[in-house]
């Protein structure tokens, strides 16, 4: 399907610029050309159905629905399946935490939200197709949708409500059941394209320096390390690998589109996939900075609770994919 | 009437690409009003929105979770 954008990359390295095909640099840079464009239309592509899906399923329709509708233990995996298909911001996800509990939402299917939104958006889906391939991208998925669900349900077993920052606890003594009704927007696809359309270049464009830079840095570790070599340092049957990977990943921050590239050499130069993938969901979905952030609405225990119950998870994961893929 | 224009966000990239066009539209155009950004979470969920950055014009939430164009404050404006 993308052989064509092969055949330009060859070309402008090859002919245009004239490198041997035996040098790093030209190896380096065929690579880079290759990812880049291939990766910018798949983001394009993704980028947009999703924004076609969410501007039908806005977040106030999305906690209307969860905060009236008894789903009988199903609400975690909605709510995890929302999160897909609402773009996360991290700067939302105090406001957002703060109108689930007011609506009357579990904290646990809160959490399930919250968890799943960052994991797996439209970004990290565009980009990890154009990276990994299609099947690896749907068990990507799966897991990081019920990688929420499972920690929404163990989080809401904990009972967490009483280390809620005070004025939560008052929010949340306030909170209804039944809301004003969402007054939904009643366009056609037609007068909501041109704002999802401007969504999508927005988005694109925010993403696009750090694809770029991602790429960049992949380009060079592909084109310089030889294939293989972490494969002495990070053995599949090294049981220690996954939990150091993910609690490495943990303090650090960066969006999927930063990481994602980096991660695909990782794995290129034979770190094991569930490995990488541990790291990734380490440094997209929990950081230092979420921690601070969420210091405005929980108790630092709290936080501690959340981080440790999700960690966990991600390591759970992360041998489980090592063992399936 | 002067307008009293809020933009609620906690200070995020978007926060900052909402409250710069939105000034630029109240300079552009002459138009009587203040512009106020508010940052603090308790004051923003006192109006209820889940994303920001939020617009807010003479207390009625107009625009949430994204950046509009020059011409959609306008239009809001007026």
């Amino acid at each position: 399907m993308f052989d064509w954008i092969q055949h330009i990359a060859d070309w402008f390295v090859y002919d245009i610029l004239n490198l041997g095909k035996d040098e790093h640099l030209a190896a380096a840079l065929n690579f880079f050309i290759y990812d880049t464009t291939k990766i910018l239309i798949l983001l394009f592509i993704v980028i947009f159905l999703m924004g076609i899906v969410n501007s039908y399923f806005p977040v106030d329709k999305v906690k209307n629905y969860l905060s009236r509708n008894k789903l009988y233990g199903l609400e975690y995996l909605m709510a995890s399946l929302f999160g897909v298909v609402t773009p996360f911001c991290s700067c939302s996800s105090v406001p957002l935490f703060i109108g689930f509990v007011r609506g009357g939402i579990p904290l646990g299917v809160t959490f399930a939200f919250l968890i799943t939104s960052p994991l797996v958006n439209e970004v990290a889906i565009g980009l990890f197709i154009g990276l990994f391939g299609l099947q690896t991208t749907i068990i990507y998925v799966i897991s990081g949708i019920l990688l929420g669900t499972i920690s929404g349900i163990i989080l809401q077993k904990l009972q967490l409500e009483r280390y809620l920052t005070p004025w939560v606890k008052e929010v949340l003594a306030n909170a209804q059941k039944d809301q004003e009704a969402f007054i939904a927007e009643k366009q056609t696809l037609k007068q909501r394209l041109p704002i999802i359309w401007d969504e999508v270049l927005k988005i694109l464009k925010g993403v696009l320096p750090y694809v770029i830079i991602g790429i960049a840095i992949g380009g060079l570790m592909h084109g310089y390390i030889p294939e293989g070599f972490f494969e002495q340092y990070m053995d599949k049957d090294n049981l220690f690998a996954v939990p150091i990977a993910t609690i490495l990943a943990v303090p650090m921050y960066s969006n999927a589109s930063g990481i994602l590239p980096v991660v695909q050499v990782l794995v290129a130069k034979g770190i094991p996939l569930g490995t990488a993938i541990a790291f990734m969901m380490g440094v997209v979905g929990l950081s230092l900075p979420e921690a601070m952030l969420l210091k405005k609405v929980m108790t630092l225990k709290q936080i501690a609770i959340f981080f440790g119950v999700v960690t966990l998870c991600i390591i759970i994961s992360g041998y489980l994919f090592n063992l399936v893929l | 009437m002067i307008k009293v224009i809020k933009i609620l966000g906690t200070g995020c990239a978007k926060c900052e690409a909402m409250t710069a066009v939105v000034k630029q539209v109240v300079i552009e155009n002459n138009i009587d009003a203040s512009v106020e950004k508010i940052e603090d979470i308790m004051k923003i969920m006192e109006f209820n929105v889940m994303i920001t950055p939020a617009l807010v014009i003479d207390n009625v939430v107009t625009i949430k979770g994204r950046i509009p164009t020059k011409e959609e404050v306008l239009a809001l404006l007026n």
